[in-house]
């Protein structure tokens, strides 16, 4: 960002550094802003439905132009001609809002996130700590869709959405905690650059945490209670009808995208790969095309999931985060803080291995003492059912 | 004037009626909900404040723990209490020229304090410095502060520990008296 607004103070006399400055930014947000959301739901919906179709051995949308390519900008058009229902005692002004304010929440992140090196929308000292924050802006939008719905399923679906996203962003901080203690800083472009070795090598079981959490804050299966037509028809978007439940689709789209995009900071090293680097345009184009790959790769797994694991009730679900994710997330915080600060650690390999070691005893040990706790569940239950000493 | 000075003017006109556009509005407001909405947007108003004043790790605490975490839980409590969402209640009682009273005599005593107290102003150099608020806060905090840190985590876990066992007597009272009427 630095170099094109120097190329633009010179090129253009009359632009002073300030003003260049500011067209620079103004424009990069504009793209994110306006831009980056189209493309995204675009090529992401298309990539969904085509990529869920294939696991459940089907071909998927392939009659809105060549190979379905067309399928997004049908379904826009759809949303767009919808009727728009509002509920007669509905909050007008809240009800209108709360879309709004999903989409907002979830575009956000993107000022923070490293597409390329030296753009960055804003480089802050706290980055990664405010992209958990936005994380709480969604949860203020899901209680306004809820209670302005003025509809008693909506409601609880809310009650339920807003139990699920505060359970899930404990894991989500704790397995960011374990990145920035390895880093040293909150900082987004250091986290980039401290990943010699991508920290989803010497750090798996954070970034397993990281992306089961982030599924589950985003609301999708296998955590997809909220939304699931067979459980609290559609949860708290219930009373919402064409444009407004687009806003809803394409702020879960973008939460998506954002997810896999801090991701991919985080653990798989950002922009980072062969030939990228701050010093010439196409190492900076390099180093954009390596981040759309990498948070694509992290998309496609999401979608993996999605298509192979079925729905968690939503009392397991909140289990599964306070009793497992939480306790294993602390494991984690407290071995990797231990590890780093060995005295034995002199070369900086060491470092890593170290952290490898630590992360994969973890993930033993709370195998086993799940396996142990299950057991004696099981037999207990046996014991009392069926009187059979198991 | 540059560009950068005439930005700064303008957002911070622009979050001067944000706070306090929100926070006249919290008071005024005759619906409960939409007054906890405009204590949020009055919030995220400081939150601009603190990034004015170039202190980015601060504005992303208040923004993480009063809009994240302070302004939910009044939602919650607001929703959950049915009485309180009957629309167009009436913001002011007989006792309502009293309350202007004190309310008056405070704004007194705050704007003549704030005349009276002359204000360190931080030199120019320091305006334009990177700040590197977190690592000297985390020196702090397990440094000096070491003794204050551990008594609010303690203080933490009792409020946890005290929820929990709220929670839970209710439940027990409720399967003992469903016992009860059973048998």
């Amino acid at each position: 960002m630095e170099a094109l607004i120097q190329w633009l103070v010179m090129t253009f006399p009359p632009l002073s550094e300030g003003l260049a400055r500011f067209i620079v930014y103004v424009l990069y947000s504009a793209v994110l802003a306006f831009v980056a959301p189209v493309i995204i739901v675009v090529a992401y919906t298309y990539m969904e439905r085509k990529v869920l179709a294939r696991i459940q051995d089907r071909i998927g949308p392939n009659r809105a132009g060549p190979l379905g390519i067309f399928q997004g900008f049908a379904d826009a058009i759809k949303m767009l001609t919808k009727e728009d229902v509002t509920p007669a005692s509905a909050d007008r002004i809240v009800f209108n809002l709360a879309p709004i304010l999903a989409t907002i929440a979830a575009i956000l992140v993107f000022a923070v996130l490293p597409v390329a090196p030296g753009v960055i929308g804003a480089d802050l000292q706290a980055g990664i700590l405010y992209v958990v924050a936005i994380g709480a802006l969604s949860e203020v939008a899901a209680l306004m869709a809820g209670w302005s719905s003025n509809n008693k399923f909506a409601l609880l679906g809310t009650f339920r959405a807003v139990a699920q996203l505060i359970a899930y962003e404990i894991p989500i901080v704790l397995a960011i905690l374990a990145v920035v203690v390895a880093t040293g800083s909150m900082q987004m472009s250091a986290i980039v650059a401290a990943q010699d070795i991508p920290f989803a090598v010497v750090l798996p079981v954070a970034f397993l945490i990281f992306l089961i959490a982030s599924i589950a804050e985003i609301g999708r299966c296998p955590f997809d209670l909220l939304e699931a037509e067979s459980e609290i028809v559609a949860g708290f978007h219930v009373e919402y009808s064409g444009m407004k439940f687009a806003f809803f689709f394409i702020g879960e789209y973008m939460h998506l995208f954002a997810s896999a995009g801090v991701a991919t900071t985080l653990f798989l090293g950002g922009w980072r790969g062969p030939f990228a680097g701050p010093d010439s345009l196409l190492g900076v184009l390099l180093g954009f095309v390596y981040f759309v790959i990498k948070t694509t790769a992290i998309i496609w797994v999401m979608m993996w999931v999605r298509g192979t694991l079925f729905r968690i009730r939503i009392d397991h679900l909140l289990d599964f985060a306070w009793k497992f994710l939480v306790p294993l997330g602390l494991i984690l915080l407290v071995t990797v803080a231990i590890a780093l600060k060995l005295p034995v650690l002199s070369t900086f390999v060491l470092r890593w291995v170290a952290l490898l070691v630590a992360n994969v005893m973890t993930a033993l040990l709370m195998v086993i003492a799940v396996v142990a706790l299950a057991r004696r569940s099981r037999s207990a239950a046996l014991r009392e059912v069926a009187g059979i000493e198991y | 004037m540059t560009i950068e000075h005439a930005t700064q003017i303008f957002a911070f006109v622009i979050l001067t009626l944000m706070t306090l556009g929100g926070g006249l509005a919290v008071v005024t407001s005759r619906n409960l909900f939409h007054a906890a909405l405009f204590l949020i947007l009055s919030l995220a108003g400081v939150v601009g404040y603190y990034v004015l004043l170039d202190t980015g790790f601060l504005a992303v605490v208040q923004l993480l723990i009063y809009i994240g975490a302070i302004s939910i839980l009044i939602l919650f409590s607001i929703m959950l209490t049915r009485g309180l969402m009957i629309p167009g209640q009436v913001q002011r009682n007989e006792q309502w020229w009293i309350a202007a009273l004190v309310v008056f005599l405070i704004f007194v005593v705050l704007v003549v304090a704030l005349w009276q107290t002359t204000w360190p102003i931080a030199s120019e150099e320091a305006l334009h410095t990177p700040n590197v608020a977190i690592g000297q806060l985390g020196a702090a905090l397990v440094g000096p502060y070491a003794i204050p840190f551990e008594i609010i985590s303690v203080l933490l876990l009792a409020a946890l520990v005290g929820a929990i066992v709220l929670a839970r007597e209710l439940e027990n009272h409720s399967a003992r008296a469903d016992a009860e009427t059973g048998e």
